[in-house]
């Protein structure tokens, strides 16, 4: 096994071209200039394009363009980029094209800091753009796993006809480990019939995203939505260590959940049965996974870079068994193990518990 | 019995949505046209707008792509980019291109982006009902500057083709006006130009043809065609701006 | 074994390039290894630093909040990251940029003036080498070997030259620290 020393950035723009994309639109931004960057150089070496678009609408646009001409292609950008870009990721939705869009978020609202967050949970879980669609967002918590997930992201883009989001914190962009870039799992899908090609001889193909007839609209709703089902029932994912025999429950995804974990190892030591959910795909989220904790442990302590925003889904996951706290950091500070260990103690303490920030 | 006119087989037969008199039927003939006389129905692909032009896939029996408002050239440029031999072409209207759009418009020229533009230019809104363009002519009444276009407020309307005419990437840009038989005449071997700027591989090719909108402008399509040609082109003088 | 490190300097002093000489140094011998950078606005300040973990196990968080060894090598550093260091931990001090002696009892302080012995060594540019061999020298949780491996990797065939003043750098802050 060779093992790479590379930045999570990198590591991604990488997985990418080896997953076989090779077209990359994209705007700089940081703290996820190190993907462009590396695309820039590295998609001519394998016949594919780079191009750096005037802006981030006209970037997912040029995505858009793309993707319905049956390529493999991502864009990458940081939470203002990605705002800018909500526009592009509905029409893409409607459309029924396959992308990979990464957000390595900082900080916000508005221009905000370029230090890492969580604050776009929200805006790539509940829509982001408008219209009744969903994105299927993969969250890494280490460099490898962001390698592997964004080979991931784009079967399942292709699977479904989806928009795929790969988000991370800054961290997750920034910080080097190493890397094993192991073969994607191809998922033998069937050749893109629906791309515009030009005919070619055969039927034409139009992509678009107006479905201006009631009826159709509500047609083409219905059929999105037992995709997105089929996508729940099938593409969910969780990690859950400890938690065979926890009493407290932290909910933690990305960077953050390894925050969490050595707080939970932390507690455990000073002998406080806790455990780690950490759910990878955001939407769709592993509501039944945490369901079926909540009969098992007293309480639930969600962490996040953020004033608290999964803390929702794991409320309604929860519906109520259990007590959920929150322990939240945002605006580009990180929690420590230390202050997410503290939570643990009061919470086994049973103290009155308030939602901290 | 001879054959003087036969409609290219790309152009369908569908009942056309556009209002009496409008003259996006003849701008999208005219397309069409060229697509056949190139022979390259197998291989075109267009990227409709929003405006009227949304449902220009209903009448040209080509590969279309469907574009968010304004970012047809972007599209165009990714399915372009993936298909470097395809015959790609955006049309698009003025608040599509010249408002909304300007940055992927002046963007997708300076690239020299190897694709042709159909730019309508009827001086109104005519899909949302007849509101201020960024090319409403000066003093003209819409809903959205119902004394006039002040330009106090609401500025000048813009030139495109001379904007455009001054990028490096641009090849081929001309203006060309559909109120008459010459007029449309001259205006076909411009698009025509256009796509055969792609074919030669020259770079962005633009065609803004001056349009009519008898329905929002509030006349009949023969004082349409009259005030096209009267107000119109004092406005947006026809000719050729760029050709390399 | 877990080792928590934290290099910190200004921008230019190779604090990034120290830091992550570790790191590909822990990944040769077959560790989990992290390395973070500080990225922030801080950076156009003029101070920068990272953070490096070098484990047995798989690398919890990466954020290093309780450091088990610290390279402070401009005096802004000295302050920010002096109390970060865990009683019995490793404090190294360029002494060359730090007038002031650390404060702390319960830690092993080491103070090197790396600038004036990288000079020694060919180069100023050489002190975070300098600090890396003292590092080696007193709690190194890779070895020497596996460090210019990754000086070897970092140069490339184009600067494989700069290797002999390198080791030179590693071997003097080896005996300035004893």
């Amino acid at each position: 096994m060779t093992r790479e020393l590379i930045k999570g950035n990198e590591a991604i723009a990488e997985a990418a071209v080896r997953a076989g994309c090779r077209y990359f639109f994209g705007y700089p931004i940081t703290p996820q200039n190190e993907i462009p960057e590396y695309m820039s150089k590295r998609l001519p070496e394998v016949g594919g394009t780079y191009l750096q678009a005037e802006s981030e609408l006209a970037a997912i646009n040029m995505v858009y363009g793309a993707a319905g001409a049956g390529a493999r292609v991502m864009t990458s950008s940081s939470s203002p980029g990605i705002s800018l870009k909500q526009e592009g990721i509905s029409y893409i939705a409607s459309a029924k094209l396959p992308c990979v869009i990464v957000n390595i978020v900082r900080s916000g609202p508005g221009l905000g800091g370029i230090l890492p967050a969580q604050s776009d949970y929200f805006q790539a879980t509940k829509g982001g753009g408008h219209g009744d669609y969903r994105v299927v967002v993969f969250a890494p918590s280490s460099v490898q796993e962001a390698a592997d997930l964004v080979m991931e992201c784009f079967e399942v883009a292709d699977q479904y006809r989806v928009p795929v989001m790969l988000m991370g914190d800054g961290m997750i962009g920034q910080m080097m480990e190493p890397v094993e870039f192991k073969e994607p799992k191809k998922r033998g899908l069937h050749e893109k019939s629906w791309a515009t090609t030009g005919r070619q001889g055969g039927e034409r193909n139009v992509i678009s995203s107006l479905h201006i007839v009631a009826e159709e609209c509500y047609d083409f709703c219905l059929e999105r939505e037992a995709v997105y089902r089929e996508i729940a029932e099938k593409e969910t994912r969780c990690e859950t260590e400890l938690m065979d025999d926890a009493e407290i429950a932290v909910v933690a995804y990305g960077t953050v959940a390894r925050i969490a974990k050595n707080a939970v190892l932390k507690a455990r030591a000073a002998g406080i049965k806790t455990g780690l959910i950490r759910p990878i795909t955001l939407w769709p989220f592993p509501s039944d996974i945490i369901n079926d904790y909540a009969k098992q442990v007293n309480s639930f302590l969600t962490v996040e870079m953020s004033t608290g925003q999964m803390v929702e889904d794991v409320r309604l996951a929860v519906n109520g068994q259990k007590p959920v706290h929150f322990f939240g950091r945002t605006g580009g500070i990180i929690p420590t193990p230390e202050e997410v260990f503290n939570e643990l103690m009061k919470m086994a303490e049973g103290e009155k518990h308030e939602n901290n920030l | 019995m001879k054959t003087i006119y036969k409609k290219p087989d790309v152009f369908l037969s569908e009942n056309m949505h556009y209002c009496p008199g409008c003259t996006h039927g003849v701008a999208h003939r005219l397309v069409a046209e060229a697509i056949a006389e190139l022979g390259a129905e197998e291989r075109a692909i267009g990227v409709a707008s929003v405006g009227c032009s949304v449902f220009a896939a209903n009448y040209l029996d080509c590969d279309f792509t469907e574009a968010a408002h304004g970012r047809a050239p972007a599209v165009a440029t990714g399915v372009k980019r993936v298909h470097p031999n395809a015959l790609v072409f955006t049309y698009q209207g003025d608040g599509d291109l010249a408002s909304i759009g300007v940055a992927e418009i002046i963007h997708a020229a300076a690239r020299g982006e190897n694709i042709t533009v159909i730019f309508i230019n009827n001086a109104i809104y005519g899909m949302t009902g007849g509101q201020m363009a960024p090319t409403t002519l000066v003093g003209q009444t819409t809903t959205t500057s119902p004394g006039g276009r002040n330009p106090a407020g609401a500025g000048y309307p813009i030139r495109m083709s001379e904007i455009i005419a001054t990028l490096d990437g641009a090849a081929y840009v001309e203006r060309a006006g559909l109120y008459d038989v010459p007029s449309i005449a001259r205006a076909k071997k411009a698009v025509k130009k256009a796509f055969e700027t792609q074919v030669h591989k020259k770079g962005f090719a633009m065609v803004e043809l001056l349009s009519t909108c008898p329905t929002n402008w509030g006349k009949t399509p023969v004082d349409a065609m009259t005030w096209l040609k009267d107000y119109m082109i004092p406005q947006f003088p026809l000719g050729v701006f760029k050709e390399v | 074994m877990t080792q928590r490190i934290i290099c910190s300097g200004f921008g230019g002093q190779g604090v990034m390039l120290m830091g992550q000489l570790l790191a590909y140094a822990g990944m040769m011998e077959g560790k989990f290894v992290s390395w973070l950078p500080s990225y922030g606005p801080e950076m156009r300040g003029g101070t920068a630093n990272c953070s490096v973990i070098i484990s047995d196990e798989p690398v919890g968080a990466p954020t290093v909040t309780e450091a088990d060894v610290a390279f402070v090598m401009n005096k802004p550093s000295m302050e920010k990251f002096e109390d970060t260091v865990v009683s019995g931990g490793h404090l190294f001090v360029n002494s060359s940029l730090i007038d002031e002696t650390a404060s702390r009892q319960d830690i092993d302080i080491h103070q090197l003036a790396a600038t004036e012995i990288g000079i020694q060594a060919g180069t100023a540019r050489t002190a975070n080498i300098v600090m890396l061999g003292a590092y080696l020298e007193k709690c190194g949780a890779v070895s020497e070997a596996s460090v210019m491996a990754g000086l070897k990797k970092a140069f490339g065939e184009k600067k494989a030259g700069l290797l002999p003043m390198n080791q030179t750098a590693i071997d003097l802050g080896r005996q300035n620290v004893k």
